[in-house]
């Protein structure tokens, strides 16, 4: 359809095409939500049945990098939130300051992750042919706390006795863990690039008081990846750490 | 952020059976938050509310009456029922 | 009205969306964000697919002409049933009627210019594309022999067959599917013209809405639980493994929350037809029109509750069966509703036998049996005997052919002079229709009692005392055959050399008559202002009916 300035062809009125595209944003959502949903479904099905081997699983995670990570990604939401309100008051350059700050933090957030799956690779605990809960334990890596190698040892071992298949079903959890989490990351990706396309978008000067619904339609999506990801640092980190 | 340290300093807590309530009470206050404040819920048409509203609860039949399956069938300490005609 | 003075009853408007030039030949139909030329290019491809699913069709009835099988091996056999229900079930039947009769007619019938998201809807037909062709690979490497219900561990360890290639290609179709549910839902809530209320969309619309609220809910769960179902083929994961840990029910679970609802997907559209037709055709307002909207809603509604009555014999918990159970005959209550209204609305009135008629008729006498024995299965007791059996292979084609796909037939005869600015043969079309009807019946009654009698399901042999059935069901389906391809054979035939058809040919009273046909790209020469109720035949003067020879009948009987 043709398009005059910012108004599609098909469109009545700027009001009408920025209602539109917001709608279709929040219903693009609800297609999200089942999505993990169903994740999540699974996830509840196979905690609830093995939940011994699902507490070592999240035990092996790191809590200060996922705690970190929750704390970098709720800060991009405060500075995409940041951005959307710069272009709604007309302040041009701030909104590509803030873009580019969610961005960032969005790619510290991605980096981290990175880190965490090399840690999970090194340990031998990617699901597949080389998994193996009991490795690391008996493979100190360089930078180890000895006495927390020594506990996560013991862990094992209780667990082990208490369930022989401790490895087929820990795998379960770790398929989840990198699932869900790579689900996610897959999503901040996307967000990343549509981020790429927003900043732009901001250098060109686009985004006004009266047209700015590209970056608030973005935003809506960046705050849901955020939101899944809150969902998830409990469930997957948190599971077992009272002892 | 005070949501996120609330999370972990509960976590090391142990409530017993009610852990994964007030971990998920924590994360559900957080993400209503955002939903409300940073995603304007607060401020939009009553529409985009309702659809907020039923992608939630539709989520929550799909939980809830699967779950009404597994918990009403007798534990075994293994997801899969003896009763069906497989041998794991 | 439109100040362009409409084109005269027998010529063709000059210029339309068929001819309109923006572009040259195959690239502007390829790169079309024209809502109605989407519309045709699905009308293509769904038509390929059934073609497919129909050469398999015929496979399998050959088959089982003899009680001992005659044309394939058992494992042939399997991928025969599994890849008609794929090609069937996603690639025909679910885009069906959204996708060419909604995707053409929601804009006009409301009075806007074109979709909401006029690139997304292209681009759902890229995926649909996409999607198929997976899906063809995956046909053409070695077929699927699972069954279209892919239950784990079959699908996901121990078959043999292309199954990854497959789940992959109705993955990525899940996706056309969202888009399109998600741009009907925006279109139908912010694109309405001025005076286009709620309540005077026509019920086709309604029942779109109802489609769309369906499609986006549960394909997501489809979607990710093939993936999951995938992802454990390719890496050996555990989720529905028993030797791994997992559970297979979790599997059925989670395909059926999708599956279930996604033949409310296949059927609410077509009652959304027959809604249209009905009351054109009776020349009357249709009966209780705030009933049939809202039933529309509830069986979408509804039909999320009821998944695991396809699950009753698996060991689910008998409380879960009672729910589930209970639950499906609650789903029935709002399609009575509709079959009554529908009745209600041919009761005195002025009735004409017209191709789309038929069709709309030969829907609410199959849809009442195939409904009715959905409610057999839903009873606990007897579906123990008859699950797994030809009875349910009967009852869900029932609903399928005899309602969806009839459904489909009709909408295209109705619409066709819209689409395509021409009629057809009239004595032919009817006749068709017929042939259709008694092919249909004599290929499916027969499996009702098979299924009584115990012919399981899924089985490439069977007991010889049931061949006469097996032999009846196939010379049905021979007929049901023709009955299709009479119709593929006069509708291309008619776009060429059909009577030109004029704007209303019917007359019928939704929006969309009141524009050219075939329309113009921008479907209204000038944004239409909606001052009347929907189907009221008496405050039309427009539509001539009064000067006519068939009188309009009382609107609602002899009060």
């Amino acid at each position: 359809m043709h398009r005059t300035g910012d108004l599609y062809g098909h469109f009545q009125t700027l009001e009408q095409q920025k209602e539109t595209a917001t709608l279709g944003m929040w219903i693009f959502l609800v297609t999200e939500v089942l999505f993990f949903g169903g994740l999540f479904l699974t996830y509840t099905i196979n905690r609830s049945a093995f939940s011994t081997a699902f507490g070592i699983g999240s035990n092996t995670l790191d809590i200060t990098l996922g705690a970190g990570n929750t704390v970098v990604l709720i800060m991009s939401s405060l500075t995409m939130a940041m951005a959307v309100w710069s272009a709604q008051v007309g302040k041009k350059k701030l909104v590509s300051i803030f873009l580019i700050a969610t961005l960032g933090l969005g790619t510290v957030f991605l980096g981290v992750k990175a880190i965490e799956y090399k840690q999970k690779f090194d340990h031998h605990l990617v699901p597949g042919r080389s998994f193996d809960m009991k490795y690391h334990p008996t493979h100190p890596m360089p930078g180890d706390d000895p006495k927390e190698l020594a506990l996560e040892k013991k862990e094992v071992e209780e667990a082990f006795a208490h369930d022989p298949d401790i490895n087929a079903h820990g795998q379960l959890y770790f398929s989840l863990y990198f699932g869900m989490t790579g689900l996610h990351a897959l999503h901040m990706i996307v967000g990343a690039g549509l981020l790429l396309w927003l900043i732009k978008g901001s250098f060109a000067g686009r985004f006004t008081p009266q047209y700015n619904t590209p970056v608030e339609i973005v935003g809506l999506y960046w705050h849901f990846v955020d939101i899944v990801w809150i969902y998830l640092f409990p469930l997957l980190y948190l599971i077992d750490r009272h002892r | 952020m005070l949501g996120t340290a609330i999370t972990i300093w509960a976590a090391f807590q142990n409530f017993g059976k009610f852990n994964i309530v007030i971990a998920l009470a924590i994360a559900t206050i957080k993400a209503t938050l955002v939903v409300l404040y940073f995603m304007h819920a607060r401020y939009s048409p009553k529409r985009t509310q309702l659809v907020i509203v039923c992608s939630v609860f539709w989520l929550a039949i799909m939980l809830a009456l699967t779950l009404a399956d597994y918990d009403t069938r007798p534990h075994e300490g293994r997801l899969a029922s003896a009763n069906t005609c497989y041998h794991a | 009205m439109s100040n362009t003075p409409p084109a005269p009853d027998n010529e063709l408007p000059d210029t339309h969306y068929l001819n309109a030039t923006y572009g040259s030949g195959i690239r502007s139909w390829l790169l079309t964000t024209d809502h109605k030329r989407i519309a045709l290019l699905y009308l293509a491809s769904v038509t390929v697919f059934f073609f497919i699913g129909g050469v398999l069709a015929t496979m399998i009835r050959i088959h089982l002409l003899t009680p001992t099988g005659a044309l394939v091996t058992p494992e042939t056999y399997n991928k025969l049933f599994t890849m008609h229900g794929v090609a069937m079930i996603f690639f025909f039947l679910i885009p069906s009627i959204p996708a060419v009769l909604g995707n053409f007619l929601i804009p006009l019938m409301i009075g806007a210019k074109d979709l909401a998201f006029p690139k997304v809807n292209l681009l759902s037909w890229y995926i649909y594309i996409l999607g198929g062709s997976f899906v063809l690979y995956s046909f053409g490497t070695g077929g699927l022999d699972t069954g279209w219900t892919f239950y784990t561990p079959l699908s996901s360890v121990y078959s043999n067959s292309a199954v990854t290639p497959a789940v992959i290609g109705i993955f990525i179709n899940g996706f056309s599917s969202i888009l399109t549910g998600l741009n009907f839902i925006v279109t139908i809530h912010t694109m309405r013209a001025p005076g286009m209320t709620w309540f005077r969309l026509p019920l086709f619309a309604w029942a779109h809405y109802a489609t769309s609220l369906v499609m986006i809910l549960g394909t997501p769960v489809i979607a990710i639980t093939l993936l999951l179902a995938g992802l454990e083929r390719m890496f050996h994961l555990g989720f529905f493994n028993p030797a791994l840990g997992g559970d297979p029910i979790l599997f059925q679970h989670l395909f059926w929350f999708y599956s279930h609802p996604a033949v409310y997907i296949m059927i609410l559209p077509a009652m959304g037809v027959v809604s249209e037709i009905i009351p054109t055709f009776a020349r009357k307002p249709i009966f209780g029109y705030a009933f049939i909207a809202g039933s529309s809603i509830a069986i979408a509604v509804i039909g999320f509750l009821v998944w695991a009555h396809h699950m009753f014999v698996t060991g689910e918990s008998t409380y879960a069966a009672l729910t589930f159970s209970f639950l499906s005959y609650l789903v029935a209550i709002p399609s009575a509703i509709k079959v009554f209204n529908w009745t209600s609305t041919l009761y005195k009135g002025s009735i004409s036998w017209d191709p789309p008629m038929i069709y709309a008729l030969g829907f609410i006498g199959l849809f009442v049996i195939g409904g009715l024995t959905g409610l057999f299965l839903a009873c606990l007791g007897l579906d123990i005997h008859i699950h797994d059996t030809y009875f349910v292979v009967a009852h869900f084609h029932y609903i399928m052919v005899g309602g969806a796909v009839m459904g489909y037939v009709g909408g295209l005869h109705f619409w066709w002079p819209k689409i395509t600015g021409r009629l057809y043969p009239e004595s032919l079309s009817r006749a068709a229709a017929v042939v259709l009807f008694i092919g249909f019946n004599l290929t499916f009654f027969p499996q009702f009692i098979l299924g009584y009698l115990g012919m399981p399901r899924r089985y490439h042999t069977y007991p010889p005392e049931f061949q006469v059935l097996n032999v009846l069901s196939t010379a049905g389906a021979s007929i049901l055959a023709l009955g299709y391809l009479l119709p593929m054979i006069y509708l291309t035939w008619s776009m060429r050399y059909g009577k030109v058809a004029g704007q209303n040919p019917w007359p019928a009273t939704g929006l969309e008559w009141k524009t050219d046909s075939p329309p113009p790209t921008e479907n209204f020469h000038v944004t239409p202002e909606v001052t009347w109720e929907p189907y009221d035949f008496q405050n039309r003067p427009d539509l001539g009916l009064s000067a006519g020879a068939r009188p309009l009948a009382p609107a609602h009987g002899d009060d």
